[in-house]
C-alpha cells in the first residue's frame, strides 16, 4: 500500500482531546468530527488536511480511546500519521478504521513531498529515505482489506 | 519465569497471542460507534452475552435531545440482545466492574483507556477501541501484543497527608506521559501491602496516563478480603522471579502532596510550590478518586467548616454513595457547602455539569488536565482528595493539613 502527499508538521503529545473536544462527541455525523478536528490547537488546521501526510512528534493520540479522533482525522482527509511512536489505543483505532499510520522518526517542513510505503516499511521525506519499524502483518492485512469491519466480513 | 501480564496471556513478552476475553465492557460514549461497528459487520450475535456489559456513566441523565436519542437506542440494544447493563445513576463503569464483578487472573477489555483501574485486582485489564470492541462483541476475544513489564518498587508506607494520588502523580512524573508505551506496569514491593483496595485502583487508574497498556498489582490478602464481601473466594497470585525491562524504586515515605500542572499530567510540582493559586472550582470523583475511600477522607477534613470556592462532588457508584449516605459523611458534605451530583463521571470530560468557562482554574481528583477538557479555556491542576479538602476551605491552593 502507497500512500503520497504533502507533509503538514505537528509536535510530540497531540492528545485526543486536542484531536477532538468531548464536546463534539456527542453525535453520528462524522462530518462534525471532521469540521473540529485539532480545534483547540489551532481552528485553521481543519481547512489545510485534506490530502496531506500528518508528521507528529512522540506519542501521537494520547490520552482518551475515543474512536471519534482517529475517524475525524480520516474524514477531514489525512491519507496517513507518522511518528516517532503512537499511544497504542490510538494507533490500533486508526488502522480499524482503515487510517495509515506508521512509526518512524522523520525531519519536517510543512508542505515537503512525502512517499509512505506500507508494505514495504519506507518513508520517503524530501528524497530522503527513513527507516520505520513496520506494521504487523495482521495490521497490514487490516489497513488493506480497508479497515477492521471489511476485514472481519471477508475473514467470516 | 513470567510477569504477571506473561503469565495472565499465556505468551512471552514481545510476541502476539489471539486471546479469548472474560469480560468486556462499553459505556455510554464509546458504546454508540461500537454499536454502529458491530451493525456494520452484520455479526449474526453477541458471543458471551452475559459477560458484555453496557455500562451508562459517561454523560448521565443525559443532557440535551441528542444525547438522550443515543443512549435511548444503545439501551434499546443492551436489553434486546440480553447484555449486562446498567443504567443512569449506577456509576462510572470501570467502579461498576470493581465491585464484585472483575477477578484476578482474568483478561478483562473496556472501550475506555482507564480500563487498566481493573489491574489493581490482578486483572489484564485494558482499553481498547470501538470498532476492536465491534469485533470482540463478535468474536469473544482479541488479539494483544503481550507487553514488556516495568516494575515500580514500592518500599515503606505514605505519610499523612500524602496519599495514593499523589504517588500515582509522582510516578507519573518520573516515567513522563510516554514512559511506558507498549508497556505493562506491575507494582511490586513490601510496600504494596500497606495499600488499601481503593488506593490500588487509584494507583493502577494513572497507568495509562504514562501511556501503559496496563498497571497491575499481584492479588493478595488485602484483595481476596475485598472480594469475599462480594461473596468471591479467591486465591492470591504469587509473584515469580522474572525479568523486568526496568525497575522503578519509590519510598512511600518520601511522597508528598503533589499537583499535576496544566496541560500536561507528567509536570508534577509539589502543593507546597504552588500554595497560594486561587481557584474557581473544586471537584472530587471519577475513576481516580470518586471511591468511599477518597470521600471519606475529604469529608472528615471538611467537617464542621465551609468551602469557600463552589465544590462538586460525584461519587463513583450507586455503592458508594450509598455508603456515604449510610455513614452519615454524605451530610457532613452537605453541610460543607458542597454539591453533590449524581455517581458518573460528572464533569470529568467537559461534556455537562460542572464545565469550566473561560480563565477559570479548576482543582480535581482526576485524571487528566488536557487543554480544555473540562470546558473551553479552563485549567485543571489534578491533585488528591485531601488537597483538595484543603484548597475548597481556603479557596486557593493549599497543602493538606495547613491552615486548620
Ligand atoms: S471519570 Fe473521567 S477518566 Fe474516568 S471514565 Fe469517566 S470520563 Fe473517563
Amino acid at each position: 500500500m502507497k500512500v503520497e502527499g504533502p507533509a503538514l508538521c505537528l509536535g510530540p503529545d497531540i492528545d485526543t482531546d486536542v484531536i477532538i473536544a468531548g464536546r463534539y462527541l456527542r453525535t453520528k455525523d462524522r462530518s462534525v468530527w471532521a469540521a473540529h478536528v485539532f480545534e483547540d490547537l489551532d481552528p485553521s488546521l481543519a481547512m489545510r488536511l485534506p490530502g496531506t501526510i500528518i508528521i507528529a512528534g512522540k506519542n501521537f493520540g494520547c490520552g482518551s480511546s475515543r474512536e471519534q479522533a482517529a475517524i475525524a482525522l480520516k474524514e477531514a482527509g489525512v491519507r496517513c500519521i507518522i511518528a516517532p511512536s503512537f499511544a497504542r489505543i490510538f494507533f490500533r483505532n486508526a488502522v480499524n478504521i482503515g487510517l495509515p499510520v506508521l512509526e518512524c522518526s522523520c525531519p519536517c517542513r510543512d508542505g515537503e513531498h512525502v512517499a509512505v510505503d506500507l508494505g514495504g516499511g519506507t518513508v520517503l521525506v524530501g528524497g530522503r529515505v527513513f527507516p520505520t519499524r513496520p506494521l504487523s502483518p495482521r495490521m497490514q492485512e487490516i489497513l488493506s482489506a480497508g479497515g477492521l469491519v471489511e476485514y472481519w466480513r471477508k475473514r467470516r | 519465569m513470567s510477569t504477571l501480564s506473561e503469565r495472565i496471556l499465556g505468551a512471552e513478552a514481545g510476541s502476539y497471542v489471539d486471546c479469548p476475553v472474560d469480560r468486556a465492557y462499553v459505556h455510554d460514549g464509546t458504546g454508540v460507534l461500537t454499536l454502529e461497528a458491530y451493525r456494520a459487520m452484520q455479526a449474526e450475535k453477541i458471543a458471551k452475552r452475559e459477560r458484555t456489559y453496557v455500562l451508562f456513566d459517561h454523560i448521565v441523565p443525559a443532557n440535551n435531545s441528542v444525547t438522550a436519542g443515543l443512549q435511548r437506542d444503545l439501551r434499546a440494544f443492551a436489553r434486546e440482545k440480553g447484555l449486562t447493563f446498567t443504567d443512569v445513576g449506577e456509576g462510572i463503569c470501570h467502579q461498576v466492574m470493581a465491585e464484585g464483578i472483575a477477578l484476578p487472573g482474568e483478561i478483562v477489555v473496556g472501550a475506555d483507556s482507564h480500563t487498566c483501574t481493573l489491574g489493581a485486582f490482578g486483572v489484564f485489564a485494558t482499553g481498547v477501541g470501538a470498532t476492536d470492541m465491534a469485533a470482540i462483541w463478535a468474536d469473544g476475544g482479541t488479539w494483544f501484543r503481550v507487553p514488556e513489564t516495568i516494575a515500580i518498587s514500592l518500599s515503606g508506607s505514605l505519610r499523612e497527608p500524602a496519599e495514593a494520588k499523589d504517588l500515582a502523580l509522582t510516578y507519573v512524573g518520573r516515567l513522563s506521559m510516554d514512559g511506558a508505551t507498549y508497556r505493562a506496569i506491575e507494582f511490586v514491593g513490601e510496600g504494596v501491602k500497606s495499600l488499601s483496595m481503593d488506593s490500588r485502583m487509584t494507583v493502577s487508574n494513572l497507568a495509562v496516563e504514562t501511556g501503559a497498556k496496563a498497571g497491575l498489582f499481584y492479588a493478595d490478602r488485602t484483595t481476596c478480603t475485598y472480594l469475599r464481601e462480594f461473596g468471591h473466594r479467591v486465591e492470591p497470585q504469587v509473584p515469580e522471579e522474572c525479568q523486568y525491562e526496568q525497575t522503578l524504586h519509590l519510598d512511600l515515605g518520601e511522597i508528598v502532596p503533589v499537583v499535576a500542572v496544566p496541560p500536561r499530567v507528567d509536570t508534577v510540582r509539589p502543593v507546597e510550590e504552588l500554595a497560594g493559586l486561587s481557584i474557581d472550582q473544586v471537584f472530587v470523583g471519577t475513576c481516580t478518586n470518586g471511591r468511599y475511600e477518597d470521600l471519606e477522607r475529604f469529608a472528615r477534613l471538611v467537617l464542621g467548616r465551609k468551602v469557600a470556592v463552589r465544590t462538586l462532588v460525584a461519587p463513583a457508584s450507586r455503592s458508594v454513595l450509598a455508603r456515604a449516605a449510610k455513614t452519615g459523611i454524605l451530610s457532613w458534605l452537605l453541610e460543607a457547602g458542597c454539591t453533590i451530583l449524581p455517581p458518573g463521571c460528572g464533569p470529568c470530560l467537559g461534556a455537562h455539569l460542572g464545565v469550566l468557562g473561560e480563565g477559570e482554574v479548576c482543582l480535581s481528583t482526576a485524571n487528566r488536565n488536557f487543554k480544555n477538557r473540562m470546558g473551553v479555556g479552563g485549567e485543571i491542576y489534578l491533585g488528591s482528595p485531601a488537597t483538595a479538602a484543603a484548597s475548597a476551605l481556603a479557596g486557593c491552593l493549599t497543602v493538606p493539613g495547613e491552615g486548620r
